[in-house]
C-alpha cells in the first residue's frame, strides 16, 4: 500500500512539474529543489487530494514541503 | 457547432485547468470563437501561453489590472490585432488571503481598497476600454458569488461581488445604448486555485453539494454552458442579468431537515 502511495505521489509531483520521476525523491523539497512556485504548490495539494480521495486542510497543506511530508500525510490518512 | 463562429474576444484570468474562465474558454472555442487571453505575472503566464496553444490562441497579453496604462494598452493591442470584438469575460479578483478567513470585521483599509480595485472597478475600467472597439451587439461576462447573503470567510470579497453585481447594472445600462450586453455569472462553489484561498472553502463545496436543489456541486464546464449563452446572440435580449448557474443553492429557504450535515 505505502509503496503504491508513495510512486502514484511521485508520478503526480513529475507530471505537474514537467519533470523525470527520477528526479523526484522523498527529501526533495517542492519548491528548493523541483523548482515549484507558490502556485504549483497549492495545485499539488488539490491534485493529491482529487487522486487519493483525501482532504489536505490550508494549514496541513502549509506543512508539506518535501515528497516525503506529502506521501507521509497520505499514508497517514489512508491508515 | 457554430455558434461564436466568427466572433472574437478576450478572456482574462484564466490561472490553470481548473479555472472557471478556462471552462468557459472551451466552450467558446468549441462554438467557433477566437480567443485572445491575459495573464499576470510569470507564473501564470507559463500556465496561461500553454493553455491558449490548446485553442490555438497565440494572442496572449501582460496585463495587470491594478495598473489603468496597462488596461487601456491592452486594449490598443487587440485593436490592431483584431480591429474588433465581440466579447470579454472578465474573471479577476483579489484579495490577501489572510483577509478571507475570520471575522469581515478586521478588514484592513489597504487591502478593502486593493481588493475592490481588482475585483471590482477593473471590470468597469476593462469594460469602458473594451466598448472602444466592440462591435455593437457585442456582450461582456463578469463572474460574482453569492453576495446577497453573508458566506463564513468570503468577507471582503463578498462586499466587492456585491458591488461589481452593481456595476453590472449600471454598465448594462450605459452600454445599453450602444447595444452591448453586460451580464455576470454567480456561479455555486468550485475547487480552483483562487477558491483555495477562501477559509474552509472545502465545507462550502460540501454544503453546496448536500443542499442545493440538485444536490451536486456545480463545475466549470457547467458554467461555460451557461457563459457560452450569455456571450452568443442567444441572448440577445438579455442584459444587466446575475445568472445563478450553482445548482439552484440561492434559492433554498432553508436545508432538507433530514439532509442536515
Amino acid at each position: 500500500m505505502s509503496d503504491d502511495i508513495s510512486s502514484k505521489v511521485k508520478k503526480i509531483v513529475a507530471d505537474h512539474l514537467g519533470i523525470d520521476e527520477a528526479k523526484v525523491q522523498e527529501d526533495s523539497s517542492f519548491i528548493d529543489d523541483l523548482g515549484a512556485d507558490s502556485l504549483d504548490t497549492v495545485e499539488l495539494v488539490m491534485a493529491f487530494e482529487e487522486e487519493f480521495g483525501s482532504e489536505i486542510s490550508d494549514s496541513q497543506a502549509e506543512k508539506i514541503l518535501t515528497v516525503g511530508d506529502a506521501i507521509k500525510f497520505i499514508e497517514g490518512k489512508a491508515n | 457547432m457554430s455558434l461564436m463562429k466568427g466572433k472574437k474576444g478576450l478572456i482574462m484570468g484564466v490561472a490553470n485547468e481548473r479555472s472557471i474562465a478556462w471552462g468557459i474558454s472551451q466552450k467558446l472555442a468549441e462554438a467557433g470563437a477566437e480567443l485572445a487571453f491575459t495573464y499576470l505575472g510569470d507564473a501564470l503566464k507559463k500556465r496561461v501561453i500553454p493553455l491558449a496553444e490548446k485553442l490555438n490562441s497565440k494572442a496572449t497579453f501582460s496585463c495587470d489590472v491594478e495598473n489603468k496604462e496597462e488596461v487601456i494598452k491592452l486594449f490598443e493591442d487587440i485593436k490592431s490585432q483584431w480591429e474588433q470584438i465581440d466579447f470579454v469575460v472578465h474573471a479577476v479578483a483579489f484579495s490577501d488571503k489572510s483577509e478571507l478567513s475570520g471575522e469581515y470585521l478586521n478588514t484592513t483599509r489597504e487591502n478593502f481598497l486593493r481588493s475592490m480595485l481588482i475585483s471590482c472597478f477593473s471590470f468597469t475600467e476593462v469594460a469602458k476600454e473594451a466598448s472602444k472597439i466592440m462591435k455593437e451587439g457585442g456582450s461582456m461576462l463578469t463572474l460574482t458569488y453569492e453576495s446577497t447573503k453573508a458566506i463564513p470567510n468570503y468577507n471582503v470579497m463578498g462586499v466587492c461581488k456585491s458591488a461589481l453585481e452593481a456595476s453590472v447594472k449600471y454598465l448594462a445600462r450605459d452600454l445599453g445604448a450602444k447595444g452591448m450586453r453586460v451580464n455576470a455569472i454567480s456561479a455555486g462553489p468550485i475547487k480552483t486555485l483562487a477558491a483555495s484561498a477562501i477559509g474552509d472553502a472545502k465545507f462550502l463545496y460540501k454544503w453546496n453539494e448536500d443542499h442545493s436543489f440538485l444536490k451536486r456541486n456545480v463545475d466549470i464546464h457547467d458554467v461555460g454552458n451557461s457563459a457560452l449563452y450569455l456571450l452568443s446572440d442567444l441572448a440577445n435580449g438579455v442584459t444587466g442579468e446575475i445568472h445563478y448557474v450553482d445548482a439552484g443553492y440561492n434559492k433554498v429557504g432553508m436545508p432538507d431537515p433530514k439532509n442536515i450535515t
